[in-house]
């Protein structure tokens, strides 16, 4: 034993006596920090300059213009994208309806499913890439892109492979036809992910697609492209298309447009919904949401904080579905916000691409300036704010994951998609109360329940008007299982059986 | 009492298990490792022969690198202690006992007092004792919490381990329940497994008890550690558990005071795993001293 040793700081228990030390101390010289395990990005190639996929080929706009796409973690330039206007719009949309006629409504079911499988096997074979770029272009972690977005993709892409000739048997004495030419719309927070939601579908029913990915997070849908036009898909069939709101509105406009599917915010949702009627084109929306996350004081509650955690902290908070709204029983509130707070801390806020990073970039500036807005008002309305203290990355787009205390319904933060890291705290006192808040909102598109008393918890999600319930656990999605919104969260049903129906016909 | 869900606690450690530890962490965290190590020798052939073995091994992990800790102590059969109180002497290793009928803890409560005492009585420094796990089954909580209140006293000035046995418990509910009911009757440490069953100790089971432990300590000011023991072998494992203490409990529960690994061909791997760092190679294993 050497005298440095020695003189290690014993650690007393609680109880005063010398018991469980030895010098051998050596874990509390230093705190054990993990150290860096930053995902390799060498090896991805991005071009400097993406151009329109239409038509099978890449072409450069007619409008001439391009924008940039940055990474939100540094805000560097990663790359200049091509900005598609209404001309650009109206080339896609007519390369869609050529494919259509041409090829697609022709092509034998099981030769639709053929192209899918294979679209769905080159994301699980190019999985790795597909995550860090989506990592890179949106902010998002990588641990989340590798373990989330990227599988969950592939798997939309099995799963409707295998519906493409059975679509008569998922809607028995029906001649299930498709529509034509479907107009599709996704936001920035789940991009691939969204891509494979709307593609998968609407090709496995036969029709054609127009997709245009968000501003801020084109490259994977881009890369998807590159794939389907490995995969070999006839040309036209998908069309990738990039630009701002205004590409969007051009193409949800197009006169040639048989179906709109649009994901993103409700305010958005509702300025399509008035472009689309009165017209034939068929419509889903997928919207926002404010949901409930009911924490009963006989939950499992070491699991439910990790609910919480999960349910408002993945993503940054960048989830439709998020559920930013704890209502949680007042009898168990200061043990719950407590364990939430203490957990926050270990929280890993930083570069995307480390392994070991919870919580990524703030998609964009602006995304940022609302959340920054919104929990102002937070602060303003005389509500507690808790944060994970830690440093953040001096450049980039960041925000602390963050909740509020003594919130009531009328406050703005519990009203108002925040759509980012930032959670609001409620109580109730009744399972009636709890069910009259979760319901008291314009949105309805998911809610959880945590209680480990099961009639309770069927009861309650029965009373829920949300799309989604998840009973003692939060953010769960599977292909075979439809996601979609109540009243302002949008209607359509994404996944399943439900997620054919939009794309088809199935009239005698 | 709180509940457990299955699903969400098992959800929660495989997420922990993935952190990726590299470099300087997985350097700082495999010594780390070896410095909460009770190197334990529970066959029927142990002989005095044999324990001072494996005291010199506790002592010196590796003789190649003396800037290595030394484990935090040699866990053996009452019988033994004597030979591994003499073989550690001097030493800061402690000597750690298995008592009470182990591992079944089927005897009557006089004798595991006994036992309890002659282990003491010969230099134990810290006792691990088996809860009855029939009793607890049975529903008779206050005869398990008195019992481990009974060895608690005859442990005298020793620090007394409470072996939950936790694969035979069933439910995390359980581990939980057993976990709050050693704590409240004296523990100093709570412990996952005897060894002497399969399923000893896992990520799940440890987090449930570290959790009990946290909050043990949060209600009532004192700490009570946590040893998990059993099947963990490989270096990566007990990184994994690393994780799991970090960040459920905090930075300062990493060190021997407060978490402890019982295992035995643990330590060789660990340096295996140190030498590959060093040299960027793996060694044969007949570089490694099997004592």
């Amino acid at each position: 034993m050497t005298e440095a040793r020695k003189t290690k700081a014993a650690i007393r228990p609680a109880n005063g006596r010398l018991a469980m030390t030895t010098p051998a101390d050596l874990a509390r010289i230093e705190a054990w920090e993990y150290a860096p395990a930053p995902e390799a990005r060498d090896y991805l190639a991005i071009q400097p300059r993406y151009e329109l996929f239409i038509g099978g080929r890449w072409r450069k706009p007619k409008s001439g213009r391009h924008f940039t796409t940055i990474n939100p973690a540094t805000e560097e330039t990663i790359a200049e994208i091509a900005e598609a206007d209404a001309a650009d719009v109206d080339r896609a949309v007519g390369a869609a309806r050529a494919a259509y006629d041409k090829y697609w409504r022709r092509c034998p079911p099981a030769h639709r499913a053929k192209y899918l499988f294979r679209i769905a096997r080159a994301i699980a074979e190019r999985s790795r890439e597909l995550a860090v770029l989506e990592s890179v272009d949106g902010g998002k972690p990588i641990k989340e892109a590798r373990d989330f977005d990227v599988p969950l993709a592939a798997q939309h892409f099995f799963y409707y492979a295998g519906w493409a000739d059975k679509l008569e048997w998922a809607f028995p004495n029906t001649r299930p036809r498709p529509l034509g030419v479907a107009a599709q719309i996704i936001p920035w927070n789940f991009p691939l992910l969204m891509a494979a939601w709307k593609i998968a579908p609407a090709l496995a029913c036969g029709n054609t697609v127009v997709l245009k990915p968000a501003e801020t997070t084109p490259l994977t849908a881009l890369r998807l492209a590159e794939i389907i036009e490995q995969a070999d898909l006839p040309p036209g069939v998908v069309n990738i298309i990039t630009g701002s709101g205004a590409t969007g509105a051009a193409l949800a406009g197009h006169r040639g447009v048989d179906k709109v599917a649009f994901t993103g915010s409700t305010e958005v949702g509702k300025e399509i919904a008035r472009a689309c009627a009165g017209t034939s084109k068929r419509l889903t929306l997928e919207l926002g949401g404010k949901a409930a996350n009911i924490v009963f004081d006989d939950a499992p509650l070491e699991q439910a904080v990790e609910g919480i955690v999960n349910g408002i902290f993945f993503n940054q908070g960048h989830v439709c579905c998020a559920g930013s709204r704890l209502l949680v029983q007042e009898s168990v509130h200061d043990v719950v916000a407590e364990l939430l707070h203490r957990r926050m801390q270990t929280l890993r806020v930083g570069d995307p691409l480390d392994k070991n990073t919870d919580v990524g970039a703030i998609n964009s500036a602006a995304q940022l300036r609302k959340i920054e807005e919104l929990a102002q008002s937070g602060d303003a309305d005389g509500c507690t704010r808790f944060q994970t203290e830690c440093d953040l990355p001096a450049r980039g787009f960041w925000y602390r994951p963050t909740f509020f205390t003594g919130v009531s319904m009328s406050h703005r933060i519990a009203q108002e998609e925040i759509f980012g890291p930032v959670l609001s705290v409620l109580t109730f006192r009744t399972p009636d109360e709890a069910v009259e808040k979760a319901n008291n909102t314009p949105y309805g598109l998911s809610a959880g329940v945590w209680t480990d008393k099961g009639s309770k918890n069927f009861k309650i999600a029965s009373q829920l008007r949300a799309g989604v319930v998840w009973s003692n656990t939060f953010n769960k999605f599977d292909p075979s299982s439809p996601f979609g919104g109540y009243r302002e969260s949008g209607f359509g049903r994404e996944g399943g059986i439900h997620g054919l129906l939009p794309y088809i016909e199935a009239r005698p | 009492m709180m509940t457990v869900d299955a699903v969400g606690l098992e959800e929660r450690a495989a997420d922990l298990a993935k952190r990726s530890i590299k470099k300087h962490a997985k350097i700082h965290g495999l010594r780390i490792a070896i410095a909460c190590i009770d190197l334990t020798g529970l066959e029927g052939k142990d002989t005095p022969g044999r324990v001072a073995q494996l005291c010199r091994k506790a002592l010196t992990p590796d003789s190649r690198d003396p800037t290595l800790p030394h484990v935090a102590a040699v866990c053996v059969y009452p019988s033994l202690v004597s030979a591994a109180k003499k073989a550690l002497e001097g030493s800061d290793v402690k000597v750690a006992s298995v008592a009470t009928a182990f591992p079944s803890g089927q005897s009557s409560i006089a004798v595991k007092i006994e036992e309890t005492k002659e282990a003491v009585a010969d230099g134990a420094d810290e006792i691990d004792m088996v809860i009855d796990r029939g009793a607890f089954h049975a529903g008779r909580f206050r005869e398990v919490r008195s019992e481990i209140e009974a060895v608690k006293q005859a442990c005298g000035p020793a620090a007394l381990k409470v072996i939950l046995e936790t694969g035979e418990l069933g439910t995390y509910d359980n581990v939980r329940r057993a976990s709050q009911l050693a704590m409240e009757a004296g523990a100093d440490f709570i412990k996952t497994s005897t060894g002497k069953i399969a399923p000893a100790a896992t990520l799940p089971v440890a987090l449930v008890m570290l959790q009990a432990a946290r909050d043990f300590e949060r209600r009532t000011g004192r700490r009570v550690g946590v040893k998990v023991a059993g099947g963990i072998r490989a270096a990566k494992q007990a990184l994994q558990y690393l994780v799991i203490v970090k960040e459920t409990c905090g930075d300062d529960w990493l060190s021997p005071a407060w978490f402890r690994i019982g295992a035995s061909s643990l330590l060789n791997d660990i340096l295996m795993q140190l030498w590959k760092e060093r040299t960027g190679a793996y060694q044969s294993d007949e570089y490694f001293t099997k004592d």
